[in-house]
């Protein structure tokens, strides 16, 4: 078995050989590789004996269930109109020129995607981001460079 | 202007030492089902969701469904932009959310419970799975047959709405199911599920430790009771702020405000934008402008375009496609108000687009396309020269 197989295999022993695991098992996936790749949604459907299309359709359904490549780590910026009011754009802005990247784009060194990402529930502590799991409130563009800086230095 | 602040009420985050969560279960599970029906109905608590069913009788209609398998499910989805309190509660007093939904279970015949917890918030689901453990090992020590369990959400706002949440749990797309059936009847795999929102739980489990009478002296007639807010905008006060239902939005302008507040969105952008014109003789509460918490306060220095305009952004992304009055509906308003703005369009043209957001109500299949209407006509009527120019 290939190292995502067992991964999968594990992630179906722990939630259940069930179409209710489905999401579980998926977010697990996720996780450890940052989306679905064809390969681990044909792997999941076989697990869970479902049809490849209905795990894609599930998958897709889902901003975080990504089914196309993604860096290292992903960085979401809240875009709605609190964060908005408190300067959002300046931020992506100041993650764009620092990563060369666009929003929805991954940097060439494969460290990072940038995102944008409907309301976080932060409206009180914008504008705010979280990278992967972790959330960071309050930023601004240099805090939000310093934190970057961190991850990447931390990313091999 | 003589002004006195609002009262500050300490229900949901206070702590009882003589009293924790799970001696609230112990006690309350004394009591018959029935009885406890009967004070949730007294105490006149509606769901804090949004929807504002009121909360004993949904428990009831679920216990009288026939049903070997039936579900509690508490909706932590918490994705309605401005709202921020359901976090702050899973974070500081979870335990009074697992007793309520304990005590749901005795009260319906559920032995399982679970906690639907939005993707955004991934980064608590550790520390929550510990708290879970504990109570979850507490109620096996006193012998209660109940199981509370955690799944997550993956990012989709519509996942929030109560059958969309089932199928996503049932490992499906997040598209929410014609109704009825509703939940009462069929909710998750199909069984009788009472689903209800975080705060809605607390309220619950505190109601069944201090008894339906205070809970009943705060509020109004239509709205008993207190309510967590969350304030955001241009507040020099932002945060998360349990008050009285059924104050007058003045009260809230003046405690609140910047002193220079233009607008407040009272609900979300499925909500409602009340002017400054209006605070005095707005209510926020069932009889008056509802809300699920979310208060969002402009000034006069912001567009109300751009408000509009991100408000359209988010549905017509959140809008799971299903329907077509709401997939095409968003879109098209959206598209609307910038041709209006570049000139593309005439001004009356926001009129037609008013017309098609009542269609909207009627015609989309669920919350989020029946609820664009509110905030769209509420500014469009309020603010129509900021839109047009
Ligand atoms: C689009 C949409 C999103 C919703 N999101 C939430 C949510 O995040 N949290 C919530 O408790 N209810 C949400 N609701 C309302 C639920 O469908 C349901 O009414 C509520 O969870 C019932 O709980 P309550 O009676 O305690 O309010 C949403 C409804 C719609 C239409
Ligand atoms: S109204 Fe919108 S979100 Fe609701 S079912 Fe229809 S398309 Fe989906």
């Amino acid at each position: 078995m290939t190292t995502i197989e067992v991964l999968i295999h594990d992630l179906v022993e722990k939630h259940g050989k069930n179409r209710n695991a489905l999401m579980p098992v998926l977010q697990g996936v996720v996780a450890c590789e940052k989306f679905l790749s064809e390969e681990a949604m044909i792997a999941v459907a076989r697990e869970l004996d479902l049809s490849a299309a209905d795990v894609y359709g599930t998958a897709s359904f889902y901003t975080f269930l990504d089914t196309k490549p993604r860096g290292k780590n992903i960085i979401r910026v809240c875009k709605t109109i609190s964060c908005h009011m408190q300067g959002k754009d300046a931020i992506i802005k100041a993650i764009e020129s620092h990563l060369m990247v666009k929003v929805g784009e991954t940097s060439p060194d494969k460290k990072f995607t940038l995102l944008s990402a409907n309301c976080l529930g932060w409206c009180h502590k914008g504008p705010v981001m979280l990278i992967n799991d972790e959330v960071f409130p309050s930023v601004t563009p240099e805090k939000a460079i310093e934190i970057i800086e961190n991850f990447a230095k931390k990313t091999i | 202007m003589d002004q006195k602040p609002l009262k500050k009420i300490d229900i949901i985050f206070g702590w009882d030492e003589r009293c924790t969560p799970i001696q609230v279960v112990e006690k309350t599970i004394k009591k018959t089902p029935e009885n406890i029906i009967l004070d949730m109905i007294d105490s006149g608590l509606k769901g804090r969701g949004g929807a504002g069913f009121p909360t004993g009788l949904k428990w009831k209609f679920t216990r009288n469904e026939e049903s070997e398998v039936k579900y509690v499910i508490c909706n932590a989805d918490e994705g309605e932009p401005g709202t921020f309190k359901d976090r702050e509660i899973l974070d500081k007093v979870p335990e009074k959310i697992f007793a309520g939904m304990t005590i749901c279970g005795y009260v319906i015949g559920a032995r399982e419970g679970y906690i639907y917890v939005r993707g955004e918030y991934n980064f608590m689901l550790k520390t929550l799975q510990q708290k879970i453990d504990i109570f979850n090992q507490q109620l096996h020590d006193m012998k209660v047959d109940f199981h509370v369990y955690l799944r997550s959400g993956s990012g989709a706002y519509v996942c929030g709405e109560e059958s969309a949440l089932f199928e996503s749990m049932e490992g499906k797309r997040g598209e929410p199911r014609n109704k009825p059936p509703y939940p009462t009847v069929a909710g998750y795999n199909n069984k009788p599920t009472v689903i209800n929102n975080v705060e809605t739980l607390v309220y619950t489990s505190e109601i069944c430790r201090m008894g339906p009478e205070q809970f009943k002296a705060l509020g109004t007639n239509d709205s008993r009771g207190s309510k967590v807010f969350s304030v955001s905008g241009d507040t020099p006060i932002a945060g998360i702020y349990e008050l009285e239902l059924g104050m007058p939005l003045r009260d809230f302008v003046d405690e609140f405000g910047d002193g220079d507040t233009k607008a407040i969105q009272v609900g979300g952008a499925s909500g409602h934008c009340v002017p400054r014109k209006k605070f005095n003789d707005t209510i926020i509460g069932f009889e008056g402008i509802p809300t699920g918490g979310s208060m969002m306060i402009f000034n006069s220095s912001r567009s109300m375009y751009n408000v509009l305009h991100d408000y359209l952004e988010f549905f017509t992304e959140e809008s799971c496609g299903q329907c077509t009055p709401c997939r095409i509906g968003c879109q098209q308003l959206l598209k609307g108000i910038e041709a209006v703005k570049k000139g593309e369009r005439p001004p009356t043209y926001l009129d037609d687009l008013k017309r098609l957001t009542a269609t909207m109500k009627i015609a989309a299949k669920c919350g989020l396309g029946q609820s664009v209407a509110n905030p769209f006509t509420s500014i469009v009527d309020n603010f129509r020269e900021e839109i047009i120019y």
